[in-house]
């Protein structure tokens, strides 16, 4: 059993936009370029990013909701619907996803009871034990089956909402978990305590979670490793605390430096990031971050850098000129940057 | 952050819970049995279909017995309370005959065109793409006609006949049905839950069984009540030119072009034919009406 | 915007190729040889043949959708045995005066349909909006071929103020601008407008209340707007909604139209349709209904492309 569940290699997704006389495609949105991934077993891996970056896409592609024009997924390695790999179906069992609407995510014609016992059955359980699988996931939630079982989703909170949408992801017996913004339309105190209960089932069940998020704060106390991306690519990965004490991407420090903090000693004097990421359908050459980065120089229109490891300790790997001491940038090995 | 414990006393007990919560459709009734204007008009309803079905019970004579010397009796003559038509036939036994037939040819294409417009309408919806877009252009095409003029052309066609009354309001009713439950079932397809069902593993089928359908049918089933108002008045009047039913049936379309000859000897014996068609037809509209306020839905 | 509009003008030809090709299956389902819904059962051998040659019977089947569509283009509909004039002479009159119903009808619909429909909008939930709403479903409830009728029965019969039947006296069968025409026109098209005025409120209703919510209505109102300015206001958003409803009415009207003319004995497409289904003549019967098809195709294109350019919403480029 190797240790890595899953890995992703120049996964790549363009949506089509359609236009002109004829409706013919004109342009494409370059959703997911070519990223590159591994999430360990058991690990939380956090996946921040401005809206439009590409985590939600992410996050269905690793579902197969929709297809990706490149690349494969390896899941406990095996390629995801490939000949000799491992069925999209098979997969789908041992990986499961939160929604972010608690609403829409939950059929409103079906009692709770029944959408969490769906799965099951559609994996051959029978109605009886399945029923009761449902009610015993309603209690691992922290809802009272007795009271919540028979109730439709118009008539629970949003945090209850969730509680049911996770147990209804739990249902299948998933080994990873992907929570594609799940806690993000909560009230602050209902998704501390939905986090809570998260990291209580992760302990429970040994699952393994991509955790997708713009929260900072939220990723920072539930990941273990994070990945951030922008305009559809992968700019910086490490250990969580590692990239939030030492980002070496702008980015990367331009986000963290936007963090609010609670701390007034804490104040970090980083230039805060300004304007709007540029159109994912024409993304700028070479770098895509150049448009908003203080430090652009030539090279950064010209070539697009490659996400190398600086830190093999921490893990930590970013896609930027200036930690590439090959790269010709001047601040190269990210000398002369304001720590 | 602050980490209080995850299973907060909040969710597992709370004051304001309901042991056993009504369903959808319970609260549908509720909301419809507080609506007394839809309640009269399905009652209405109910008491028009009754006597059409039990017509050979409740009417008082023969429908077909015609009178030479009993014609165009007006409204409230002794033995005939709504009067004789022009063959002296007795109007309240052929009104309440009538029934059958009229709403006999006003509901079947409707029922017929929710069974082929829907499967049509589910599958465009629910594959999308280009499939989508084939069966909809073709539904475009229906629509270029004006509903009255592509039933009268295809009856007019087919020639006259109950039956090929019906087939071509069929024909009539599939595109807009086609399009309502499209419409509907591309909404909710691209709902999460949909996706969340896909992700479970679950087949197109079972999708489509479990989760689209429960949420397809409520609105599509509202705008078929409201077409059966639209069908009433066109199968009647697809009698009315000669196109439905033939002589000597009882039918409110046909009756209503054979009395027409006699409004000036009768007028409101000519007339009442008419009052039928338009009481069903309103019944029809107003419960319509009425089952998308219950239902909340908006189309 | 251009490249919408050229989208939707283009988007016509695989609509109308489609309905020719309905009309043309016309013949095709009607019971019996499709030869003898062209040829009348007592012709002589020798003019059957040369109307197999005409029609191309002796050829297959999209071989003649082809040979029929060409003469279509050209307004070549064969020639009707009811009248026996050729089909498109035929057709001719009648378009023109179905049109003045459907014209007439709309042209009351839309005002009627805009002021009732105003006020209900405007006084939501009051009596006046009951009333309305109550009316406007009442008009697409009613068969107007009886309301037709009974109109008949209390202007003609009871009350003798307005004609009954015709287009004019002693049997006209185009318009002239005089007082006589005028009464003929009254009932029908008052009976024609009863649906759209139903179905104009209806949405202008619906349309005026939800704008009265929007924030910018408030806003306006906040700032001291005078009633009659908020109304300006209300009534150019309402207007893309109007446009389209009543626009796609008029080709409503002028299917619904069959059966009114009927009742009034106008000599209109419906007087023909009704003529060239009796006599089972279906030349006739696939011109009127080509025709007025392609009306109602080419009148949903310029209402589209009339609200594309009021509505900025509609800038789909």
């Amino acid at each position: 059993m190797s240790n890595t569940i899953i890995k992703v290699q120049k996964l790549k997704k363009y949506f089509p936009i359609k236009g002109g006389i004829l409706n013919q495609t004109t342009a494409e949105v370059q959703a997911v370029d070519a990223i590159n991934f591994a999430v360990s077993r058991g690990e939380t891996l956090g996946i921040v990013g401005e809206s439009g970056c590409g985590k939600s896409t992410t996050a269905r592609l690793l579902m197969q909701l929709i297809e990706q024009d490149d690349g494969e997924i390896i899941f406990d390695g095996y390629a995801v619907g490939k000949r000799n790999g491992i069925a999209t179906r098979e997969m789908r069992k041992r990986m499961q996803m939160v929604f972010q609407d608690s609403y829409s995510s939950l059929n409103p014609r079906l009692p709770v009871e029944s959408s969490i016992a769906f799965g099951p059955i559609v994996h051959g359980l029978k109605k009886r034990v399945a029923q009761k699988k449902a009610r015993d996931l309603l209690i691992k939630v922290g809802l009272n089956p007795d009271l919540f079982s028979r109730r439709y989703p118009h008539e629970l909170s949003g945090g209850q909402r969730q509680r049911v949408n996770i147990a209804r992801a739990l249902a299948l017996d998933p080994e990873v978990l992907i929570l594609d913004e799940a806690v993000s339309a909560l009230d602050k105190s209902v998704e501390a305590q939905v986090l809570n209960l998260l990291m209580d089932l992760k302990e429970e069940f040994k699952l393994t979670f991509i955790f997708i998020s713009h929260d900072l704060n939220v990723v920072h106390y539930i990941s273990d490793r994070v990945l951030v991306m922008y305009l559809g690519q992968v700019v910086e990965i490490g250990d969580v605390n590692a990239v939030y004490s030492n980002p070496k991407h702008p980015y990367t420090r331009a986000l963290i430096s936007a963090m609010p903090s609670m701390n007034p000693e804490k104040r970090t004097e980083a230039v805060p990031l300004s304007g709007d990421p540029p159109n994912p359908i024409s993304p700028p050459s070479g770098c895509r971050f150049r448009t908003r980065c203080p430090f652009s120089e030539d090279i950064c229109a010209l070539k697009e850098p490659a996400l190398i490891q600086n830190d093999i300790e921490k893990r930590q790997s970013s896609a930027c000129h200036m930690g590439d001491p090959k790269s010709g940038h001047s601040k190269n090995n990210l000398k002369g940057l304001p720590q | 952050m602050s980490t209080p414990s995850s299973n907060t006393a909040e969710n597992l007990d709370s004051g304001q819970i309901i042991a056993e919560s009504p369903s959808y459709w319970s609260s549908v009734r509720s909301n419809l049995r507080n609506d007394p204007v839809t309640v009269t008009f399905a009652l209405i309803l109910l008491m028009l279909l009754l006597s059409a079905i039990f017509a050979d019970f409740i009417a008082p004579l023969d429908p077909y017995k015609t009178s030479m010397i009993k014609r165009l009796k007006p409204v409230g003559t002794e033995g005939f309370l709504l009067g004789t038509d022009e063959l002296g036939r007795d109007m309240l036994t052929r009104l309440i005959y009538g029934g059958r037939l009229s709403l006999l040819m006003g509901i079947t294409p409707v029922v017929a065109a929710l069974f082929f417009g829907g499967l049509l309408g589910l599958t465009a919806g629910f594959i999308g793409g280009k499939v989508n877009m084939s069966i909809m252009r073709v539904m475009d095409v229906f629509y270029a006609f004006p509903s009255v003029l592509l039933a009268i052309a295809i009856s007019g066609a087919l020639g006259a006949g109950i039956f090929n009354a019906i087939i071509s309001l069929t024909i009539v009713f599939i595109p807009p049905i086609a399009r309502v439950t499209e419409s509907v079932t591309t909404q909710i397809r691209a709902l999460d839950y949909v996706e969340a069902a896909r992700a479970s593993g679950a087949n197109s089928l079972t999708i489509i069984r479990v989760h689209i359908i429960s949420n397809v049918a409520g609105p599509v089933f509202v705008y078929s009540t409201s077409l059966i108002s639209v069908s009433i008045i066109l199968s009647s009047g697809l009698s009315f030119l000669g196109l439905g039913t033939e002589p000597p049936q009882p039918e409110w379309g046909l009756m209503l072009n054979t009395l027409r000859q006699s409004i000036y000897v009768n007028p409101y014996v000519a007339a009442l034919p008419g009052v039928m068609i338009f009481l069903t037809s309103l019944s029809f509209n107003m419960m319509s009406d009425g089952l998308r306020s219950a239902m909340d839905i908006k189309l | 915007m251009i490249a919408y509009i050229v989208r939707r003008v283009l988007y016509v030809i695989p609509i109308a190729l489609g309905v020719s090709v309905i009309i043309f299956g016309l013949v095709h389902i009607a019971p019996g040889d499709p030869l003898n819904a062209v040829v009348p059962p007592d012709a002589p051998k020798e003019t059957v043949e040369l109307l197999i040659k005409a029609y191309g019977f002796d050829k297959p089947l999209p071989v003649q959708y082809l040979i029929w569509l060409g003469k279509a283009l050209e307004g070549d509909f064969g020639i009707s045995y009811a009248t026996g004039r050729t089909v498109s002479d035929a057709i001719a009159g009648g378009v023109v005066n179905t049109l003045i119903l459907a014209v007439g009808g709309i042209l009351i619909g839309t005002i009627m349909g805009c002021s009732i429909g105003a006020l209900a909008g405007y006084f939501q939930g009051s009596w006046i909006d009951k009333l309305a709403t109550g009316f406007a479903i009442a008009g697409v409830s009613v068969p107007h071929y009886w309301l037709g009728l009974v109109l008949v029965i209390i202007f003609s019969v009871e009350l003798s103020v307005l004609p009954a039947m015709g287009m004019g006296p002693g049997g006209s069968t185009s318009w002239v601008w005089d007082v006589e025409h005028f009464k003929h026109l009254i009932l029908p098209v008052i009976t024609l407008s009863v649906i759209p005025i139903g179905i104009i409120t209806r949405s202008v209703r619906a349309t005026i209340a939800e704008i009265l919510t929007m924030e910018f209505i408030q806003t306006l109102e906040a700032k001291g707007l005078k009633k009659g300015r908020v109304f300006i206001h209300v009534a150019m958003n309402a207007a893309p909604t109007v446009l389209a409803v009543s626009g796609l009415q008029i080709g409503y009207l002028l299917g619904g139209s069959i059966l009114v003319e009927t009742v009034f004995s106008w000599p209109g497409t419906g007087f023909l349709l009704n003529d060239a289904i009796f006599r089972r003549d279906i030349p006739l019967l696939q011109g009127v209904i080509l025709v007025l098809a392609m009306f109602f195709v080419v009148l949903n294109l310029l209402v589209d492309i009339a609200q594309s350019l009021i509505d900025p919403r509609m800038n789909r480029s």
